[in-house]
């Protein structure tokens, strides 16, 4: 009698709870089991085909670490490693730069403001494939417009761009900055409409001059936004690959070969799955270090 | 032209100290004004360029595409590449795969995130953040990091080499559901709780309260993924080999290497693989706009 007057008020409690718990399950499923199947599924496959020698025809082979001593010693991985730094290094500082400027430009309460928003974002979304080929034109050695431009400013000997060892790579940084600015500049929008207009206010009351206000209350403010962005164009950076397979295709020679191309070329040309995986879990663990890192020092930050 | 709407309510009210100074500033305005806007025309026209030379060229004769000194406008105007490249090229058959696929990518996409959205927002269960975590934890990896084992699994449930295979890889993106997720958390508990009272199920609620009011958040999603897979290359560079089913952008590569020599028609499918995209966003960028400032803020 009294044992089911104490079960009589938890029995609905955990039917309730078991109901729920299948009601949210079945919202879930749907998508669930999509990205399960071609996501997570494909990650967790991917850690294990790195210790594995896989030519696509036979079975995976477990060679246990053999593919990273293969790893260790081989050149081309190291070209596409430091090209990918390469990149990396221009591309994130020059982008932030060009993005901020472009965001304290253009958030101005001036007429037409908004236009000038729209063109500098306007690169971001029209497609990789088009823009590689209209900048490859742009860009050749003897009648392209931009070697007649540097020409005409006094400059003898225009680089060969990207027929050039030297010059592909930053042709290609370049024309990435162009594409990509546009896009960080919004978010750099949305960081500095958050900051309170009061504390300009202040500071002006206070005489701080255009710059001191920048250097004062926009930068701390932006802080937050200025991480992600970096986090962001760091990931970014080490994954590019298909504005450089459309313009250089990794060369001329291994000029522009980057981390994705070298997976790429390893698995789909040549065919060897298990050593491309040992890159690509290169290229994963370099990723997940980055936003390991932006999460603790969030983190610190927030205490 | 439609506008850029970030622009908080306007709140230069003009304070006693800046109406003091007023008379001394006004000059140094306009000259501060002028300069300001002269730096915009000046950064617009270089961001511009490459999109001016691609509509130019693409209306030259092949001849005058690269000259010395550079011909900036086409004379005269030549219509013929876009005629003629719907017969060099299978333009057709691209342009109605890649449609296809936007269209219905972009519908699974938001159906399937919107609807996981409203489970990891609105319903507590256990299990539920850790299965988020893998959501959020899958934004930072790298598509090009697990395409082979993608590539190998596909290939194994005979997928690749159709366009269900771009449909897979596309339709259930956890981005759809980070995005739908932070809009729907700015939706007061109180409107659900009032519809559960009123007896509708958890299925109502999602239909009739939560997704009618976010359609700032379905159309920026929507825009969003269209655009995407209108744009993807990697993808169907990799699962479509048949020509009968590549899309515009391989088609376009292809286009370069079978001309290579014809510029003019080259720069002519360039833009009319643009065309439709620049068109979407003249008509949405309030949306595009949007979308990026919520799942950008919040990271």
């Amino acid at each position: 009698m009294s044992a089911t007057t104490i079960e009589r008020p938890r029995a609905p409690g955990r039917r309730l709870r078991r109901r729920r718990a299948l009601v949210g399950w079945t919202f879930i499923l749907p998508n669930f089991l999509g990205f399960a199947t071609f996501t997570l599924v494909p990650v967790l496959i991917l850690m294990y085909l790195g210790f594995t020698s896989w030519n696509a025809f036979g079975a995976a082979e477990f060679t246990g670490l053999e593919n990273y001593q293969r790893l260790l010693a081989d050149s081309t991985f190291h070209t596409a490693l430091l090209n990918t730094l390469y990149y990396a290094v221009f591309h994130i500082p020059l982008t932030l730069g060009a993005a901020l400027g472009l965001a304290v430009l253009l958030n101005q309460k001036l007429r037409g403001v908004a236009f000038f928003r729209t063109v500098a974002f306007f690169p971001y979304i029209t497609s990789i494939v088009a823009i590689a080929v209209v900048w490859n034109m742009l860009f050749s050695p003897e009648a392209g417009p931009v070697n007649q431009f540097l020409e005409a400013i006094g400059i003898a000997n225009p680089p060969g761009w990207t027929t050039s060892t030297d010059w592909a790579m930053p042709a290609i940084i370049l024309v990435s900055i162009w594409r990509d600015m546009g896009y960080y500049m919004l978010l750099f929008l949305a960081g500095l409409q958050a900051i309170p207009s009061e504390l300009y206010e202040a500071a002006r009351i206070d005489g701080a001059n255009a710059w001191q206000r920048f250097r004062n209350v926009t930068m701390p403010g932006l802080r937050p936004t200025t991480f992600f962005v970096t986090v962001m164009l760091t990931i970014g950076s080490f994954k590019v690959f298909d504005l450089i397979l459309v313009m250089t295709n990794g060369g001329p020679g291994t000029a522009t070969l980057v981390l994705s191309q070298y997976i790429y070329d390893t698995g789909f040309v040549e065919r060897d799955f298990g050593y491309a995986s040992t890159v690509a879990i290169v290229l994963f663990l370099i990723c997940i270090g980055v936003t390991v890192l932006q999460f603790l020092v969030n983190k610190r930050r927030d205490r | 032209m439609a506008t850029l709407t970030l622009d908080p309510p306007s709140t230069d009210t003009g304070s006693p100290v800046n109406r003091g100074r007023a008379g001394r500033r006004s000059g140094l305005h306009m000259v501060g004004r002028v300069l300001l806007y002269a730096v915009m025309l000046v950064a617009a026209a270089a961001i511009l360029v490459p999109f001016v030379w691609m509509v130019t060229s693409s209306l030259k004769n092949n001849t005058q595409v690269f000259t010395v000194p550079i011909q900036w406008l086409p004379d005269p105007v030549v219509w013929q590449n876009y005629l003629d490249i719907w017969t060099k090229a299978n333009m057709t058959t691209w342009l109605r795969n890649t449609l296809l696929l936007s269209v219905v990518i972009t519908f699974l996409q938001v159906l399937t995130g919107s609807f996981a959205a409203y489970g990891f927002s609105k319903i507590r269960f256990p299990g539920r953040d850790v299965l988020f975590l893998a959501y959020v934890g899958t934004i930072a990896v790298p598509w090009q990091a697990y395409m082979i084992p993608q590539f190998i699994l596909m290939s194994r449930f005979e997928l690749s080499n159709t366009l269900w295979a771009m449909i897979a890889l596309q339709a259930f993106g956890a981005f759809g559901v980070f995005l739908m997720k932070q809009y729907y958390e700015s939706i007061p508990e109180e409107l659900s709780e009032a519809a559960r009272i009123d007896g509708l199920s958890e299925y109502g609620i999602w239909r009739r309260v939560v997704l009618p009011l976010s359609g700032p958040a379905v159309a920026s999603l929507s825009l969003l993924t269209f655009v995407n897979v209108w744009n993807d290359y990697l993808g169907p560079l990799i699962y479509l080999r048949s020509p009968e089913i590549w899309t515009i952008q391989i088609g376009l590569k292809s286009l370069v290497s079978q001309y290579n020599a014809e510029y003019a028609l080259i720069m002519t499918g360039s833009v009319l693989s643009v065309l439709p995209i620049a068109i979407i966003f003249m008509l949405g960028q309030r949306y595009f706009v949007q979308g990026i400032a919520t799942t950008g803020v919040k990271g």
